[in-house]
């Protein structure tokens, strides 16, 4: 090989490297076999406290502890779909196309949109691609965006990073102010204000229904875009039918590992009047020279490769084999599956606020309908009382003091189908003991 | 009306059908929300396990794929990802840790992320690593909004102009665009170099930084890199590399010792984490020390020392000047992180080099074997990618149906139309985990074609003729916008 390329040695090739940084000796661990690197792997994995065998989990906050039916890793596995590339050539990737069209289809259908795109990085960054799709729907002329202060605290943040470049006006995120429900927003919308950002259930899992809010910023000219939870909008009103303009969210829940925060998948529906200022990846139907029913990514002038500094976004990938995780976990549950799952959670969750709203010196915050996370008042700093609870193998929920000063007392609990009569009974046991 | 090769999960929906069923609920039961809160349908298929299971058996039927094939798209570098890192990224430690956990209870996955960073740093001669970059495109943003952060913090605030080469990915300008900074285009020389003259012309007090790939995307490392970063610096702008084509690097030449400012790794290229049909990425960044302070938080750190007996306790720790979060938790953990971790840990420093060097020569040897059929038009040692031209003197054939006719003789095309510096460009990254006969036979194929496109060229306008599917309609997709199905209207009388 050499030869045919004329040269003498493999380090020919690299003349055109300056000669004083060529072959750098690298400081790294020698390499191992591969049965050395899975035990290693294996003993890194062991090292640490998982939630399905070493603790009982209430923690959620954005990521969600549920079962996975077997059939979502089969397919997965596949090495046709995971070690393919982005379509790029639809005559050999149908496959990718059909599954991205269907789990485009499935998720419009669940948060009542006209239309999804491929997916984003995860749910926090697929919101602040919703408030770039405001920002270049008003072209820049208008520069408001109200957040609710129950949007979630890292989603927040990431909407802050995000926008550093486009001089944004913020109002709402006051993390004082934390109680507030969608009524102490609509004060703040004006003329100038491009997007309303809210929660659904909100990150105290609240259920709020959005209707009002969104009939009154649509009459100041806003859009809103509603965060939403998957599991949640099985069973609940869509916000589609609110009247939402973008529905966002993380479909971690669906079929995803919890995997230490990711990857997860950020799902993006909208209405189909914005299609053309929405960012990420878009399949769409068509035919083949043979008259085949087919697809290809469409609408691709949005995208980075062709409009470069004027994009609607400089992303290049979606969460391609999450989405087909997604999208074969609510085809294998289905309709009825689905529905169960929402109603275990809702049923446990309630059982576990009703029994811990028992125990002496703690009581349910908000009074509010919510689904399966809810504010747990408790008489010590919610530090404290995870501790006791950590050393007593539960994870006991989200600190909220971390996020919100006025919460110090105050934790997130979320339970899923995963959590037991029995788990929930553990937990209300060892509270009233401490 | 389209014949349909595979009706979609919608269409094989039938009413009462169901794959996974979940147990009774044993908890007392309550009410339901108030009727007002609840949805009033939920029009989602319906279907038994087998039917899903043989719904996705023949879709992945529809697709090429790396376990299927050579599949030499420039640029993407996708290389054989090893089977033991789907394994270890699935042990039950890392699968099912909760990104909220008390940082106690998962002292496992932040060992492996710091590693993970010193590694990423050791690799490329940087002074910190941030892992929470969900993709490429990300990183870039995370590394211009570091620079925007830097200059800023500085009061240098009439900075806004970024120089960007012509062959550079569109995700570099888009990445400028989203800041509101102007683009300034600066373009190559005949032998694939930035322009040294045109490039000193537009450097002054106004500049950001440069965002230059190198090897560029013409497989090229650029023959005068020390003076480029030195004319970039001198006006006091920040280097950014595009770590696309790091591949090319591992064990030849650090970034970093280049003079580089900020960087971005491409796990799911360099370290093999499989592209998933188009993601999950990962897209770690470098950075020198005078942008450390800038990460994005948190990042992971040494909370207590430990000695010979105890391991450190590793925590979060939030750099001075951060920019602020990217995403949710902390990066493509699972995904990507366990698998280059692996990846790595199986290669060490020796293994590293062969990586690179192996994918030189594997481009340099397509590269020689097509010269002669083909037109290289910057016709130099090429990196880990070279690009050709897809035209014939005297032939209406293109690049698009070169590219086509590759999948006649069962090999995915290579990127075709980028970069945009070369017409009818067809750019061609075999990796290192290609064999010589694989190689051959892609070589052979499209000498080949090269002559058909001669003496037959309807053979290529008209390819792909062997595959399941042939040339799909683009107009028609992006005129009619059907971008979803759904049950059908009368699905509930269907039983």
């Amino acid at each position: 090989m050499l030869k045919t390329v004329g040269v003498k040695t493999l380090d020919d090739l690299f003349d055109a490297i300056p000669k004083e940084h060529r072959f750098p000796e690298l400081d790294l661990p020698p390499a191992l076999t591969e049965m050395e690197a899975a035990a290693h792997l294996a003993d890194m994995a062991s090292s640490n406290e998982n939630v399905r065998q070493d603790l009982i989990s209430f923690l959620g906050a954005g990521a969600y502890n549920h079962y996975i039916p077997s059939v979502v890793d089969h397919m997965l596995r596949r090495g046709e779909f995971y070690t393919a590339y982005t379509p790029y050539q639809p005559e050999i990737s149908q496959g990718t196309l059909q599954a991205i069209f269907e789990y485009q289809s499935l998720m419009a259908s669940l948060t009542g949109m006209e239309v999804s795109n491929a997916s984003h990085y995860d749910g926090a960054t697929a919101t602040a691609e919703a408030v770039n799709l405001a920002f270049a729907q008003f072209r820049g002329k208008r520069k408001k965006i109200v957040m609710s202060p129950s949007v979630h605290p890292q989603y927040r943040e990431v909407i802050r990073t995000y926008s550093q470049g486009m001089g944004l006006e913020e109002a709402g995120d006051d993390a004082t102010n934390s109680g507030s429900g969608p009524e102490a927003l609509m004060s703040l919308v004006d003329d100038k204000t491009m997007m309303v950002v809210v929660q659904y259930p909100d990150f105290f899992g609240r259920v709020y229904d959005y209707a009002k809010l969104i009939e009154d910023a649509h009459a100041k000219g806003a859009l809103v875009c509603v965060v939403a939870n998957p599991t949640a909008l099985v069973m609940l009103k869509t916000p589609g039918e609110m009247g939402a303009d973008v529905v966002v969210g993380e479909a971690q829940p669906f079929g995803i590992p919890l995997w230490y925060g990711g990857p997860y998948l950020g799902f993006f529906t909208t209405k189909k009047s914005y299609v053309h200022k929405m960012a990420g990846r878009l399949v769409g139907e068509t035919v083949d020279a043979r008259g085949n029913r087919s697809y290809v990514l469409t609408l691709t002038a949005r995208e980075q490769h062709i409009k470069r500094e004027r994009a609607t976004s400089n992303i290049c990938t979606n969460q391609g084999l999450l989405a087909l995780a997604a999208s074969v976990y609510m085809s294998t549950l289905g309709k009825q599956g689905l529905q169960e799952v929402a109603n275990l959670c809702y049923q446990k969750a309630h059982y576990a606020a009703n029994e811990l709203a028992k125990v002496k010196g703690f009581s349910i915050k908000f009074d509010e309908p919510f689904f399966h996370e809810f504010v747990l008042q408790t008489p010590k700093p919610a530090g404290e009382v995870n501790q006791y609870l950590l050393d007593h193998g539960i994870l006991g929920g989200y600190d909220l003091g971390a996020d919100y000063p006025d919460m110090k007392n105050h934790l997130l609990v979320a339970v899923t189908e995963m959590n037991s009569k029995d788990e929930i009974d553990t937990l209300v046991e060892v509270l009233k003991e401490m | 009306m389209a014949e349909i090769v595979e009706p979609t999960i919608f269409e094989l929906s039938s009413p009462g059908r169901r794959g996974v069923t979940m147990p009774a609920s044993d908890v007392p039961t309550v009410d339901l929300p108030p009727k007002h809160l609840l949805r009033s349908e939920l029009p989602l298929p319906e279907l038994a396990e087998v039917d899903v299971v043989r719904h996705y058996m023949k879709l992945s039927s529809f697709n090429y794929s790396v376990d299927s094939g050579f599949y030499p798209l420039g640029s993407c570098t996708m290389k054989y990802n090893p089977k033991i890192n789907e394994d270890t990224c699935r042990l039950p430690g890392f699968l099912f840790t909760h990104p909220l956990q008390p940082i106690e209870t998962v002292q496992g996955n932040l060992a492996l992320m710091y590693e993970m960073q010193e590694w990423l740093k050791e690799i490329s001669g940087f002074a910190g690593v941030t892992l929470q970059p969900a993709a490429g495109a990300h990183g870039e943003f995370t590394g211009v909004l570091m620079m925007a952060a830097y200059h800023k913090l500085r009061g240098d605030t009439k900075r806004t102009k970024m120089l960007i080469p012509d062959a550079a990915h569109g995700t570099n300008p888009a990445s400028v665009g989203m800041l509101g900074f102007t683009v300034v285009t600066i373009p190559s020389d005949s032998r694939g170099n930035v322009d040294l003259e045109k490039l000193k012309a537009a450097c002054d007090d106004t500049v950001v930084g440069m965002m230059l790939t190198n090897p560029n995307t013409l497989g090229m490392f650029d023959e005068h890199i020390e003076e480029v970063v030195k004319l970039v610096k001198d006006c006091g702008g920040l280097m950014y590399g595009d770590g696309a084509n790091l591949n090319a690097l591992l064990g030849i030449v650090r970034p970093g010792d280049l003079g580089f400012d900020v960087m971005h790794f491409n796990l799911h290229k360099t370290f093999a984490v499989p592209h998933g049909g188009g993601g999950p990425g990962s897209g770690p960044v470098g950075v020198s020390q005078r942008l450390a302070d800038f990460l994005p938080s948190p990042l992971v750190g040494i909370i207590e020392e430990g000695d010979d007996e105890t391991a450190p306790l590793y925590g979060f720790v939030t750099p001075k000047n951060s920019i602020g979060r990217m995403k949710a938790f902390h990066g493509h953990f699972g995904g990507g992180l366990v698998r280059s971790y692996t990846y790595i840990l199986m290669h060490g420093p020796d293994g590293l080099k062969d990586i690179a060097q192996y994918a030189v020569l594997n481009a340099n040897y397509l590269q020689a074997r097509l010269r002669g059929t083909y037109h290289i038009p910057y016709d130099r040692i090429c990196m880990h990618e070279f690009v050709m031209e897809g035209k014939f003197e005297g032939s209406d054939v293109r690049a698009l149906d070169i590219s086509k006719r590759l999948m006649d003789y069962n090999f995915h095309p290579p990127t075709n139309y980028f970069p945009l510096i070369v017409p009818e460009a067809l750019m061609i990254e075999p990796t290192e985990t290609e064999n010589k006969d694989t190689l051959d036979r892609f070589a052979d194929a499209l000498i080949k074609i090269a002559e058909e496109a001669k003496s037959q060229p309807d053979l290529l306008h008209n390819a792909p003729i062997t595959t399941k599917f042939g040339r799909m309609d683009e107009v028609k997709a992006a005129r009619e916008l059907v971008l979803c199905c759904w049950l059908p209207e009368n699905y509930e009388e269907m039983v």
